[in-house]
């Protein structure tokens, strides 16, 4: 397990859905959990790595790492 | 042994459906070899699409609901229950009024989406919707009073039904303002979750110099957390703040505890191949409409086609043959661009929509659907 799999608190799976679901099912989550939560959002949409790009800059929340496990890719957010 | 279709929900998807079957399959009805069952927990029908017009006046809520027993086929078994379970296994459905478990050979679920406002704290007490018939009549009340100020329509929920009305009330709003004199004292304010107008790309490239011509403030990765309806503020989830006199949301949508509760989709939407609309949790179960998870909108066209595919897999199915119609993801839309202006879209699973420039003819089309929708629903269109 890597560090950032341990800091992961919380999963979203939103393989197989498309745009721009991945990234309202982890804004969805992110209104329910703790400041500083990192909340790890599975996505198998290409869109989904610029639209939380440009989503965490804008909101200051963190886009702590991105893991890519091949058919889908694994997106570390913290709250801030 | 009679084959039993039972249909939930007797919405544009459902009651389509069950006119479809009821023409299809009209011989082996006739003969008692199949029965059609329409459960829905109301007795009327109701067109959502109408609700729209409700705030600016143009509609009432009266116009929206006809009686079911006057749109569904004589060969339909109408049953006014609500239904509280499914059992996949067993093969039945329980209908709560009636207490009793009615068994199905091939089930169709068809409940539609719930809205969900108190799932944002504060929105419920400070915001207006147009989704469902109290929030419309209320709302319609609030826009006659309002004469000044900050109006603010925000997409708090996606999914969400229609997915242009948000874009539509908007820009309603603004004509509605500006015939009665009113616009240069009204701010209006639009917002959505991510980071264009709309969901569909070629809808934002639409709307955003659309907006922009009407002085119609666009703010984009808009996310309500919750809402002050004290002071009248939305907190995002952004960390932004945004001062209102009248907030008019779309709120969250859900789908069904019955779906969740019969394994069927965890998140309350039927998981379904998009094609045949079968329920991939359970055999000879199938949804269409808004409660079905497609890779489409949740509008009433794309139910009304979807009901069509389906009636005419299921007619084949119930007569012992191979079913070869598919749901190919086509939904039409009308947006309604002013008071007196409107476009649409149309697309499908391959073919994304182009918005056509909007016109009076466009407008009048939309009316002129609205009101020959009845014999949609009875299956004559
Ligand atoms: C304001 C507004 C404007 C819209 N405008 C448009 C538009 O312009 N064009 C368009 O295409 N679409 C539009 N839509 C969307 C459209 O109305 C829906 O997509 C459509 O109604 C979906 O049909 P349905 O059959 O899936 O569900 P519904 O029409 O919602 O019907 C579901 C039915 O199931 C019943 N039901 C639910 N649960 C149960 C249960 N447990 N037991 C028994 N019965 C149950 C309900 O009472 C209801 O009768 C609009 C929606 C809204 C809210």
């Amino acid at each position: 397990m890597s560090e950032t799999d341990e800091r992961a608190d919380v999963t979203v799976d939103a393989v197989g859905s498309s745009c721009p679901g991945p990234l309202m099912d982890l804004i969805g989550k992110m209104k329910s959990v703790e400041s500083g939560t990192v909340v790890e959002l599975l996505s198998s949409n290409e869109g989904t790595e610029k639209d939380l790009t440009e989503w965490t800059e804008q909101s200051g929340h963190e886009l702590v790492d991105i893991v890519d496990h091949g058919d889908h890719q694994s997106y570390y957010v913290r709250k801030r | 042994m009679t084959e039993r279709i039972v249909i939930v929900g007797a919405g544009t998807g459902g009651i389509v459906l069950a006119n479809n079957l009821a023409e299809e399959l009209a011989t082996e009805i006739d003969a008692g070899d199949i029965e059609v069952q329409l459960v829905n927990d109301g007795e009327d029908h109701v067109y959502k699409p109408t609700w729209l017009y409700v705030p600016f006046g143009e509609k009432t809520l009266a116009d929206a609901t006809r009686p079911l027993v006057d749109l569904v086929d004589d060969r339909i078994d109408l049953t006014i229950d609500r239904v509280d379970g499914v059992d996949t296994d067993d093969k039945t459905v329980s209908l709560a009024g009636a207490g009793v478990d009615e068994s199905y050979d091939h089930l169709v679920l068809a409940m539609g989406a719930q809205v969900t406002p108190e799932e944002t704290p504060g929105l419920a007490e400070g915001g207006h919707h147009f989704y469902g018939p109290e929030g419309a009549a209320a709302l319609r009340d609030e826009l006659a009073e309002f004469t000044e100020g900050h109006l603010v329509v925000s997409v708090v929920g996606v999914p969400h039904m229609c997915p242009v009305a948000p874009l539509e009330f908007a820009l309603m709003a603004d004509a509605w303002f500006r015939d009665r004199g009113l616009r240069e004292d009204v701010d209006i304010t639009y917002t959505y979750p991510i980071g264009r107008a709309h969901g569909i790309e070629s809808v934002a490239e639409w709307a955003g110099p659309l907006m922009d011509d009407r002085d119609v403030e666009v703010e984009t990765f808009f996310n309500a957390e919750r809402v002050d309806p004290d002071t009248k503020t939305i907190h995002t989830v952004e960390g932004r703040e945004l001062d209102y006199d009248l907030l008019v949301a779309i709120p969250p949508h859900d789908g069904s505890d019955l779906v969740r509760e019969a394994g069927l989709g965890d998140d309350g939407w039927v998981d379904v191949d998009p094609n045949t609309l079968e329920a991939r949790g359970a055999d000879d179960v199938y949804a269409l409409g808004d409660v079905a998870d497609l890779p489409t909108s949740k509008a009433g066209s794309a139910a009304h086609y979807a009901a069509g595919a389906l009636a005419d897999r299921l007619a084949s199915i119930a007569r012992g043959e191979r079913p070869t119609a598919e749901y190919d993801g086509k939904t039409v839309c009308f947006i309604e661009s002013g008071t007196d202006e409107a476009t649409y879209i149309a697309f499908d699973y391959e073919e994304s929509p182009t918005p056509k420039p909007p016109s009076k003819l466009i407008h009048w089309s939309k009316l002129g659907y609205n009101r020959s929708y009845w014999l949609t629903a009875r299956g004559v269109l």
